[in-house]
């Protein structure tokens, strides 16, 4: 079939790869990419194994074209570590045994990581509520939406600067602005 | 050597067991590094899809693959006729991977092909023209009872009667289990209940389709990737389907995304096998959202009915209960142990349950967490709770009058050994849950739950390499966590840390059989042959020590990860660690290893109560879940993260099928909702947190007193939540799921 040639961006790598015109970008990512973090639970949008970040946005590749992802940057879970050290979220999803099976993981990681990039206070409600559309069949949720909730207690106490260095940071801050 | 296999001195102060470990698989699962069953690819390989029957009932006139076969791409494409003899076990399993004569269900599957891509598979699949002629069908247990019915098998004459019926039914059989006189032991009571209660279908709905990689080589030799609960009943089954010496077929297991049953048979995994012999090339294989709805094991749908007598002090004098199930397009529904387990958590003068195994044109059901026992509790336990209202009795005080306790009889037969029920139910009692006060529109319902528990053909192998560190093989899937206890066991038992020990699930080529992770046996069984394999390496590192120290080796012990001489006549030696000996074993004697192959008895069974409170929306029918805590005992905990998991998966499935859960079929018998925006499991913000109690009341039948504790979680929800809504809605609900227009029905509202 008629192919495509896609230029991306992927977990901070320039990606070039050729997909059919109707593959979706699940498809692509991880029958051609070799990527093969995230899942696919359902094709169908409804259950967010297949999360990732496309421009900073959470998407279901599972419901994008692959041709669609043309000059996007794109981060899905083999990016969320920083080399051998984990992602806070990462660190927590072990610490709090919130993965079973663990197939729903990656799609948690990354829905998680893009809840706390715009809310790092967020009630137990708002996490609930931000992961409504990633199923968990083995864990009930608790522990996963403990995890979070950790996470993002330890990123506040972690992020809020110490009264002597925060004048430093924030002039930094505004200078590179 | 004084260490011995015993499993009476049971162990209970514990260095390692019993503490909440990192599992050894974790880093891999949260960077995207497991391989779970689609994530593998092979050179060369081939993408095989399944055409499925549209009908729920047709005969199959004439199958014309001639189109598709010359497609460009097209490499294989097998039918039931590529499916030979088999052994008569395997009939039914056969002719459920691949229609016969006859599509049985909407969904069934009746051929399939591979090809270079999956696209060109579809297209393929789409010249591939099958002739029906479509049957009468019924899906309904009731109406698939009835003398009138469609009938789906010619050849089945229902089983269990006293006499043997000439004509065929969908009746697969009867069964019956209890003791005493039901009949005397009503007139005894002070009131009597009886009920009608009907649930429906429900799928395990694990994340992960079913997918699998098959490569058979021209020498008769193959290898299959797969994400299956038992690798080693893969092999067997396929085998035997295909004609291949088991010894041909080497099966690894994936990760596997969720079972809970489900996955403890084969659908696709023959198929990509014959199609991989045809095309001579690696196939693989997975299934999509809509194919396992449709094809892949949902549970029974059931119809029972009830009847209990009480006191008015309480004691219930009498239980008597019909269950009907049908268990899809073959017999073997799981309506036995739901006959078995329903009156279980009662000592019971007498007590009777029927079960009926039915036939309908559904998919053939598969084990799904404590098969069959959820809905004969929710039926049992809503009469008991109903009964305690109108004698305006506590229901955990009525239940803990009754509860079965160690020794007493248990309704299917055998008495019980030491067994933890009382010990649930009176910390139900004393937890702050139950005091709680409730606000308007508000109920609270307690259900207890039985679960028999399984042991099983296990064999784990254990090596003790040159550095110290231990590789640990088992053959049995890890789902949730048991590389972890395993690990820990074997660990605990050896006296080194648990982070010496790796535990990995070989393939079906690097150890004895297994059966398949069910039963909540792994934890139980494949930790019990871990603890005796790590006995067994411990005698011989003894032995080696002895040979070291040239003393005789029953004057040397281990203890705490180090052999030490038993005794001061024993002569001053420093004690060897486990380091230590391994590293001289070259020069000792060669590897050391243990191994332990057994069929593992003395699984105790396990109970659970669960309190849940709810909220019914009058308007709307919606049920809110606002509190929930489950109290089981686990024997010992091994890894209490994973334990607590357990318990709080199993209830919010337990929740789904309460609440939302449910097979919805047309009029002309296909599935309407074949995904998982219909077919609605519990989402994240539908749920409170699930607390759990872990009761601990030792299994004497293991080292450790480990109970499954798997499937128990599974069995009280589904009447706690009925009794919590029945109590908020103040009437009696007998059907589920307790959907919004099922629950204004009741209210009388629509
Ligand atoms: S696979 Fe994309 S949402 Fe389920
Ligand atoms: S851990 Fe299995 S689906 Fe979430």
């Amino acid at each position: 079939m008629f192919q495509v040639h896609v230029r991306t961006r992927i977990n901070g790598d320039d990606t070039e790869f050729s997909c059919e015109a109707d593959e979706t970008l699940l498809d692509a990512l991880r029958d051609r990419l070799g990527l093969t973090g995230a899942k696919e639970g359902c094709g169908t949008g409804d259950c967010g194994a297949c999360s990732v970040l496309v421009d900073g946005r959470l998407v279901c590749a599972c419901l994008m074209l692959g041709a669609e992802a043309e000059g996007c940057d794109i981060e899905t879970v083999e990016g969320m570590a920083d080399g051998s050290k984990l992602h806070p979220l990462q660190q927590k999803f072990l610490d709090h045994a919130a993965l079973q099976c663990g197939v729903c993981t990656p799609g948690f990681l990354v829905a998680a990581k893009s809840l706390l990039e715009r809310n790092d206070n967020p009630t137990e409600e708002e996490v609930r509520y931000w992961l409504a559309g990633n199923l968990c069949r083995c864990t009930g949720y608790d522990k996963i939406v403990r995890a979070v909730l950790d996470t993002a207690a330890d990123m506040r106490k972690a992020s809020k600067p110490k009264p002597a260095k925060a004048k430093k940071a924030s002039a930094k801050g505004r200078v590179s602005a | 050597m004084n260490v011995q296999p015993d499993n009476k001195a049971m162990k209970r102060d514990f260095d390692i067991v019993g503490k909440r470990t990192p599992r050894p698989d974790g880093i891999d699962k949260v960077t995207g590094r497991a391989r779970f069953g689609a994530d593998m690819s092979m050179p060369g390989m081939l993408w095989g899809l399944v055409l499925r029957s549209p009908h729920a009932h047709a005969k199959i006139k004439r199958i014309d693959t001639s189109k598709a076969e010359k497609l460009n791409g097209v490499h294989a494409i097998v039918t039931s006729k590529d499916f030979g003899p088999c052994d008569d076990s395997l009939l039914d399993i056969r002719e459920n991977v691949m229609a016969r004569e006859k599509a049985l269900y909407d969904g069934h599957a009746v051929a399939a092909v591979a090809a270079v891509s999956r696209s060109v598979a579809r297209q393929a699949l789409k010249l591939i023209k099958v002739d029906y002629q479509v049957l009468p069908h019924v899906t309904d247990v009731d109406e698939a009872m009835k003398p009138d019915a469609p009938v789906i098998n010619d050849k089945l004459f229902t089983k269990g009667l006293d006499k043997t019926p000439k004509k065929p039914s969908n009746i697969a059989e009867r069964f019956e289990f209890g003791h005493g006189e039901v009949e005397k032991g009503f007139k005894e009571a002070d009131l009597v209940i009886e009920r009608t209660f009907r649930t429906e279908a429900t799928h395990q709905g694990y994340i992960e389709p079913h997918a699998c990689v098959a490569s058979m080589g021209a020498d008769g030799r193959g290898e299959m990737w797969v994400c299956t609960q038992g690798h080693f009943m893969v092999r067997n089954t396929c085998a035997g389907l295909l004609g291949i010496d088991v010894s041909n077929l080497r099966v690894t297991a994936s990760e596997i995304g969720g079972g809970f049953g489900g996955k403890t048979t084969v659908f696709i995994e023959p198929v990509a096998l014959a199609l991989s012999l045809k095309a001579n090339r690696p196939v693989k294989m997975v299934m999509s959202r809509e194919e396992v709805l449709r094809a892949s094991g949902p549970t029974s749908s059931s119809s029972i009915d009830v009847k209990i007598g009480m006191k008015k002090d309480g004691t219930i004098t009498a239980g008597d209960a019909t269950l009907r199930y049908q268990g899809g397009a073959f017999p073997g529904s799981a309506v036995p142990y739901g006959a078995m387990a329903c009156f279980a958590p009662y000592d019971l003068k007498n007590v009777r349950a029927i079960g009926w195994d039915v036939i309908a044109n559904r998919p053939k059901q598969a084990a799904y967490r404590a098969p069959g026992a959820p809905m004969g509790a929710y039926a049992i336990e809503s009469v008991i709770d109903e009964l305690c209202r109108e004698l305006k009795l506590d229901p955990i005080d009525v239940r803990l009058k009754n509860a079965s306790s160690d020794g007493s009889k248990a309704s299917y037969g055998p008495n019980f050994g030491v067994i933890g029920l009382k010990a649930t139910l009176e910390a139900a009692k004393n937890h702050p849950h139950w005091k709680a006060k409730l606000g308007k529109n508000q109920g609270r319902g307690v259900a207890c739950g039985f679960w028999f528990n399984f042991g099983g053909e296990t064999s784990v192998s254990l090596n003790v390499n040159v550095d110290g560190t231990v590789g640990l093989s088992v053959g049995t899937p890890d789902i949730g966590g048991s590389r972890a206890s395993i690990g820990n066991m074997a660990a605990e038992e050896l006296g080194i840390p648990h982070d010496k020990v790796r535990c990995i699930i070989a393939d079906t080529a690097s150890l004895g059989y297994n059966d398949v992770t069910d039963g909540s046996r792994v934890t139980f069984a494949s930790g019990m042959a871990a603890i005796q394999a790590a006995r067994d390496a411990i005698g011989k590192l003894c032995e080696r020590a002895a040979k070291i120290w040239g003393i005789p080796v029953d004057a040397v012990v281990w203890e705490k990860g180090h052999a030490r001489p038993a005794s001061p006549n024993a002569g001053k030696h420093e004690p060897l660690s486990l380091a230590d000996i391994a590293a001289q074993a070259g020069a000792t004697g060669g590897p050391i290893a243990g191994h332990c192959e057994i069929n593992a008895e003395g699984a105790g069974v396990s109970f659970a109560t669960h309190m849940v409170d709810s909220e019914v929306d009058p308007e709307t029918g919606h049920v809110k879940i606002l509190r929930y805590t489950v109290f089981q005992d686990a024997g010992k905990a091994v890894h209490p993260s994973y334990v607590e998991g357990q318990f709080q998966g199993g209830a919010v499935q337990g929740i789904g099928w309460a609440l939302n859960e449910e097979y919805i079929y047309s009029k002309d018998g296909r599935l309407q909702n074949p995904g998982f925006l219909d077919y609605r499991i519990p989402v994240c913000s539908d749920l409170p947190m699930i607390d759990t109690v872990i009761v601990e009341v030792p299994n004497p039948g293991h080292p450790y007193g480990v109970r499954g504790v798997g499937e128990t979680s599974i069995v009280p929800p589904l009447a706690a939540i009925s009794n919590s809504v029945s109590d908020a809605a103040k009437v009696r609900m007998t059907r589920l799921p307790m959907s919004p227009p099922n629950v204004l029905k009741a209210l009388g509202r629509i």
